[in-house]
């Protein structure tokens, strides 16, 4: 998941705040897991968040899914659903158009994993 | 053709804030499970999805197959004027699926 997340911020550090990741905090069926990700941002034209981007730690892949903001957005959130093969942590990151990231990570406990038969 | 669900407000006000859900049946295949004759079954995922609203992209996601089967995304966008706002999701064969909804902005 860290190199991962290099490989996207590069030599940019990567901050606490500005995201809000809400995920249930245990999970019983790990293949539909349900997330919101929120980013404090004015979403104006000067100020907006480009990006939203999510890792997990132990999937076989840490990459979960990457959006695509701008300014017409009007609001930094989005949700989805992703599977879990284990109880692990969620990292959520923003980038911001001034080229700042913002992080906020999440612990889950999964009962049921996915890919259990893989 | 995959079922799709995509749900948005008919009519807004201009400049309000709307939020658009969308959800499309497909499998999500990882390519880690393993079939009946013991062998991994190929990835078949939806890798990409994208929203324009009149012609101007709005949203895109990149998907990578730690996303749920049937892949489910809600965001918002602004509503300027009326006009189609169109969806396309794009699976690992290149096969692209569009849905066009119609907004009215009064």
């Amino acid at each position: 998941m860290d190199e991962a997340i290099r490989a996207l911020v590069g030599a940019a550090t990567v901050k606490r705040g500005k995201v809000k990741l809400e995920l249930p905090p245990i999970v019983e069926n790990g293949n539909t897991v349900p997330l919101t990700v929120t980013v404090d941002s004015p979403m104006s034209e000067t100020d907006y968040v480009t990006g939203i981007h999510i890792f997990n730690e132990k999937n076989p892949q840490p990459y979960v899914v990457a959006f695509d903001l701008g300014p017409r957005a009007g609001k930094a959130a989005v949700s989805t659903r992703m599977r879990l093969a284990d109880s692990q942590q969620v990292v959520a990151i923003a980038r911001l158009n001034d080229g700042s990231f913002w992080s906020d990570s999440a612990d889950v406990i999964v009962t049921l994993a996915a890919c259990a038969e893989g | 053709m995959a079922r799709v669900l995509i749900n948005l407000p008919a009519r807004a006000k201009r400049g309000e804030l709307i939020e658009i859900k969308t959800l499309i049946a497909h499998p999500m295949e990882t390519g880690y499970r393993l079939g009946p004759t013991g062998g991994a079954i190929p990835r078949d995922i939806i890798n990409r999805f994208t929203c324009t609203y009149n012609g101007e992209e709005v949203f895109r996601a990149e998907l990578f197959p730690a996303i749920a089967a049937n892949p489910f995304i809600t965001f918002f966008t602004v509503a300027t004027e009326s006009g189609e706002i169109v969806f396309s999701w794009t699976d690992d064969h290149g096969n692209t699926q569009t849905e066009v909804r119609q907004i009215t902005v009064e």
